[in-house]
């Protein structure tokens, strides 16, 4: 299987803190790859490295075949990764549709109908076609989330950085993201989350990822990163609930 | 009758305000920067509209053709060569630089024009008028400044709302990191605004220069006034930048007509009280969530 994404001995550091340190892993095309840790670990700042919001101290990032450490975060968007964030951020001014349709149009590359069209996939896949006009600041927490999702998906990802997209979400709610999550991840789109819900994300990545002060604790099989004593170590007593998912 | 004729010229006045500072609040509307260059900007394109006038015989108004695309052509390079660099910096930086080049631009306007006043000669066009009854008549040009005025608003506003390189503003303006992952470059965006923004103070100096006379240092005032009619109308909204330009205008006409040396005054009275008691000004922009 070829390799979408590949890290290589990422660092940054903000004053003394490090927030990554050589930190080196891949994803397979194709696949899901979870991140766990604590708190602080540096999960979302690694995320912000990819998509090149943040600009590393050291260390490269290929994505497709290709050196992207230079790109700036738009040029990576139209080469085709995709983030979402912790705390949805729309353009509140905006309505739903054009939150998309700008996804569509610069990210996506895709001008008028197609354009159009493609916002309003975005917006069917995630369930938000019956708001669309709506101005994006009048939405609830669940469909922020899913508003996050569609402008992400707009841009037409090969690779999709999900940011705790389930967290403060019901019980109720979390099955039919983490369907959508599966289906995104079945139709090709390489994704990387971030999530706390264990349970959520291990009933749908292929491989786990533990982050701890910047620097990967273990990567692997999911259940093995889990049950490995590094990690058991740095959640100190917190036991996860890999139940029925698993 | 008196007094409405004040605040008839007041309005019209209002709409040169409107005109000159529909650019300051794009800027600031899509990028926080506040550009003290603004009012010098439209003086050197008013020393533009002279220079194609008298050495070039152009008359007053087709001069636009000219002076207008070069102002947008000296924003985008205002924006790509000093602010984008400014503004990773954040908050103060960007007006500091701005600050530098209207001092900058002020000497260079002293040292070539010197400070000899100057206009732009647009015939009778300037001074013809409408008489309306015995004491109001309504100028021509007023008239047609304040109409340019509206329209200029109108087209910002239009092309914010429709177009896809105005919905990249908005996006910018709300959150620049999402805005990136839309795949949005927002150097280029920004530079796009600031070249919008500095055509519309290019069109703005050539009627400024029509209608009065100039010198380097008319900048100053020139971004006070256009200054105080963004914070009237409330910051980042171009319909509120049209009203604040027109109450600006109603006031200075309104204190002029009971002093003649009370217009000016008047005029920032009337900022001075909306800073005070109403600091988000009379028409802010939309705050959700």
């Amino acid at each position: 299987m070829s390799r979408i994404l590949q890290v290589r001995d990422l660092s940054k550091r903000f004053g003394k803190v490090v927030t990554a340190e050589d930190v080196t892993f891949s994803v397979a095309q194709g696949t899901a790859l979870g991140i766990v840790g604590p708190n602080g670990a540096g999960k979302s700042t690694l995320l912000s490295l990819i998509t090149g919001v943040l600009k590393s101290d050291a260390g490269s990032i290929e994505f497709n075949g290709r050196d992207v450490t230079g790109l700036s975060a738009a040029e990576r968007t139209k080469a085709g990764i995709a983030r979402t964030f912790q705390i949805p951020r729309p353009f509140i001014d905006m309505t739903v549709f054009e939150n998309v349709y700008v996804g569509a149009t610069f990210g996506g590359g895709q001008h008028g109908q197609q354009g159009y069209d493609a916002a309003a996939r975005a917006l069917d896949v995630t369930g938000l076609s019956h708001v669309a006009e709506r101005p994006a600041g009048q939405l609830r927490l669940l469909d922020r989330k899913r508003l996050e999702l569609a402008r992400a998906l707009a841009t037409n990802p090969s690779l999709i950085l999900l940011d705790e997209i389930a967290g403060g979400l019901t019980e109720k709610e979390l099955p039919p993201l983490v369907e959508l999550i599966r289906g995104l991840r079945d139709s090709g789109v390489t994704v990387v989350w971030i999530e706390h819900i264990v349970h959520a994300l291990t009933a749908v990545v292929d491989e786990l990822m533990c982050l701890a002060f910047g620097r990967v604790l273990a990567i692997g099989e999911p259940r093995e990163v889990m049950r490995s004593p590094e990690v058991i170590e740095v959640y100190l007593g917190s036991t996860f609930d890999m139940g029925e998912a698993v | 009758m008196e007094w409405l004729n004040a605040i008839l010229q007041g309005t019209l006045l209002g709409g040169l305000y409107a005109l000159l500072a529909a650019g300051l609040s794009l800027m600031f509307g899509v990028m926080r920067i506040v550009n003290l260059a603004h009012g010098v900007l439209a003086v050197l394109a008013a020393y533009l509209g002279v220079i194609l006038t008298t050495a070039f015989h152009i008359p007053a108004f087709a001069t636009l053709v000219i002076v207008v695309p070069l102002m947008f052509g000296v924003g985008w390079l205002i924006q790509m060569g000093l602010l984008n660099l400014s503004i990773v910096r954040g908050g103060l930086a960007p007006i500091l630089v701005t600050f530098g080049l209207a001092v900058v631009l002020t000497n260079l306007l002293q040292e070539v024009f010197t400070a000899d006043f100057r206009s732009i000669q647009a015939g009778s066009i300037a001074t013809d008028s409408i008489q309306i009854n015995d004491q109001i008549s309504i100028g021509v040009f007023p008239l047609l400044t304040f109409v340019v005025g509206v329209l200029v608003i109108i087209a910002l506003q239009v092309f914010l709302s429709r177009t896809r390189s105005g919905r990249a503003m908005r996006a910018s303006s709300d959150d620049k990191d999402a805005a990136q992952l839309m795949g949005i470059d927002n150097r280029r965006i920004y530079a796009l605004a600031t070249g919008i923004a500095i055509a519309t103070v290019g069109l703005a100096g050539v009627f400024l220069g029509i209608r009065t006379q100039f010198s380097p240092t008319y900048g100053d005032v020139t971004l006070i006034f256009a200054f105080e009619a963004v914070i009237i109308g409330g910051l980042g909204s171009l319909w509120g930048t049209l009203l604040g330009g027109v109450v600006l205008g109603i006031a200075q006409a309104v204190g002029a007509q009971v002093n003649p040396a009370y217009g000016v005054l008047f005029g920032h009275l009337v900022f001075l009280a909306i800073l005070a008691f109403r600091p988000t000004g009379l028409l802010p922009k939309a705050v959700n969530a």
